[in-house]
């Protein structure tokens, strides 16, 4: 009896080792939440003190036309305009979402309420290969296809923003097709039975039932295209031309913020006006995605209200 | 019993998933305005044979159905049937509670748009028709516009009833309508189901004897994929022919 009591009493050997793995896994995190608050705090003083210590005023830096942080305007301030960037970044990624959602969700459909068969044999595998091209290889085909074909059709030098919205689209097409067979897919089958049991076409049912149901899911992947989008640099970097110009078409050469960061920052020193502004264009970034992720976050939560 | 009486026939309906034969020559036939429940165990084939009636197993990949079964003197799987038109005359309910993701106004309404009314006002007369024929109307009248999922189970599965009475169909198929549910919710579809009987043809697939023994008159067995004994509720359940049928609804079964 005495035994038994001291037995439970004290510590065993499964409970010393629920202890290990609690404390292990508990530090892997922090590690994790340490290094990702620390690049957040890394870019956001960085990117802040454009307008701290240099002096910038945020209305100037977000709506400002001109960039050219090296020289100082009319009114004595450096020129760090960045509405050019900001804008191409949104025109580029726009287009490419609006190319690529109706795109997406079709094939989408087809995969998983079509023709499942080929769907999962032959689709499946195409599409997971696409996602797994590297984006220089995207840009070099861009470079290389999309470029001197828009040259040929439009005149100018062919880069331009049309150029980069192709290449994004065709970048993005796979991720977004991929999480709407996801989402279709998740879709309970017995929406689907309900639905022919009534009487309605298969037509009926996918339009009215499963992509009704489905849309929180189809949003969620649109924006995370959108994301990835908006957050492709090197591709980008190699069609759009890279002229930091206030857009006015799509077929000149213009910039986004991702593909101005990439060309510049090997350029400036640490510490100097130039290289902050830079840091506040990744500030940017780092907000924009941070919107990005609460976007997808919101739309699920509405979603699973319904 | 001349076969003009009868509303469904089939004689013989053999059905293979791939080369499993689930159902093994199976000739039963219903005639209008009864409720003939659908007995046995599991995987019997009762719900396979419900799922025959209205075309839902075509749904299923590698699905082959031989036999012959016909609604309304008409053969359900000729090549010239339209399984649309046939589904909303052979409504069905489901053994979950399986709503639209919509608002309870829009489940209801689903059959009716489908069908391409457009009339406002005689939608919303029909749902609410419909809704009080399924006997939930007091429950949802104040909240039509809420989603349908947002109600208990019981309440979710008179809605879905209401959904299919919408469409008008000849004929409904209930496969374990009430299994998911509680027995006050039970008890009170089953009295429903009891009413709709003046205008509707009913055949429910049940593993609730008592329930069986309720609300319908006549009662088939199916053990294995075969049709074992078929005819009136009473004489199944008091004076079986079959030795099979008697072990099982008096429990002495596997």
């Amino acid at each position: 009896m005495e035994d038994s009591q001291k037995k439970l009493a004290e510590h065993s050997g499964k409970s010393r080792l629920e202890k290990i793995g609690k404390t292990i896994s508990f530090l892997c995190i922090a590690f994790i939440v340490f290094v990702v608050l620390s690049i957040l705090y890394f870019v956001a003083s960085k990117g802040i003190a454009t307008f701290t210590k240099d002096g910038v005023s945020l209305i100037d830096f977000l709506t400002g036309k001109i960039w050219n942080p090296g020289s100082i305007g009319e009114n004595g301030k450096p020129l760090t305009g960045a509405l050019p960037m900001i804008a191409g970044s949104f025109i580029v990624t726009l287009l490419a979402a609006a190319v690529a959602t109706p795109f997406a969700i079709g094939a989408a459909i087809f995969m998983t309420e079509i023709s499942p068969t080929v769907g999962k044999k032959i689709l499946q595998p195409v599409i997971e290969l696409l996602v797994g091209i590297p984006s220089v290889v995207y840009g070099f085909i861009g470079l290389s296809v999309v470029v001197p074909f828009m040259r040929n059709t439009f005149g100018g030098s062919g880069f331009g923003i049309i150029s980069a919205a192709i290449v994004l689209f065709v970048m993005i097409l796979p991720t977004v097709t991929s999480m709407s067979v996801d989402t279709l897919k998740s879709v309970p089958r017995y929406y689907r039975e309900a639905s022919l049991a009534l009487g309605a076409t298969r037509w009926q049912t996918i339009y009215k039932v499963v992509l009704r149901s489905a849309t929180p899911g189809l949003l969620t992947a649109v924006v995370f295209g959108m994301a990835r989008a908006f957050g492709e640099a090197l591709a980008v970097q190699m069609v759009i031309g890279n002229a930091a110009l206030m857009p006015t078409n799509l077929i000149t050469p213009a910039s986004t913020l991702t593909s101005i960061l990439t060309m510049n920052m090997g350029n400036t020193v640490m510490g100097t006006l130039e290289n902050n502004v830079l840091w506040s264009l990744a500030l940017i970034l780092l907000v924009m995605a941070l919107f990005f992720n609460i976007l997808t976050r919101w739309i699920g939560k509405k979603g699973a209200m319904n | 019993m001349t076969s003009e009486n009868h509303i469904i026939e089939t004689k013989d309906v053999h059905l293979y998933y791939g080369k499993k034969e689930a159902l093994k020559g199976v000739s039963l036939d219903f005639l209008p305005n009864e409720i003939t429940a659908l007995i046995g165990p599991s995987g019997c084939g009762k719900s396979t044979y419900l799922r025959t009636l209205n075309r839902m197993n075509d749904l299923i990949p590698d699905v082959t159905v031989t036999g012959n079964v016909t609604f309304e003197n008409k053969d359900i799987y000729s090549p010239k049937m339209d399984t649309v038109e046939l589904r909303k005359k052979i409504g069905m309910v489901f053994q979950q509670p399986n709503p639209f993701p919509f608002s309870i106004f829009e489940n209801v309404a689903y059959g009716l748009r489908i069908a391409g009314m457009k009339d406002k006002a005689k939608i919303a007369e029909i749902v609410e028709a419909s809704l009080k024929k399924a006997a939930v109307w007091e429950d949802v009248k104040d909240k039509l516009s809420k989603s349908a999922l947002a109600l208990s189970g019981g309440q979710q599965q008179r809605v879905c009833i209401a959904r299919v009475l919408a469409v008008e169909p000849a004929i409904i198929l209930l496969d374990e309508p009430t299994s998911a549910l509680d027995p006050v919710s039970s008890g009170k579809i089953e009295r429903m189901l009891l009413e709709l009987k003046e205008e509707y043809t009913m055949i429910i697939v049940t593993h609730n004897m008592q329930q069986a023994s309720r609300i319908s008159d006549k009662t088939a067995f199916f053990l294995d994929g075969h049709l074992i004994e078929h005819g009136e509720t009473r004489q199944i359940f008091t004076n079986p022919h079959k030795k099979e049928t008697e072990d099982y609804i008096s429990g002495r079964f596997g």
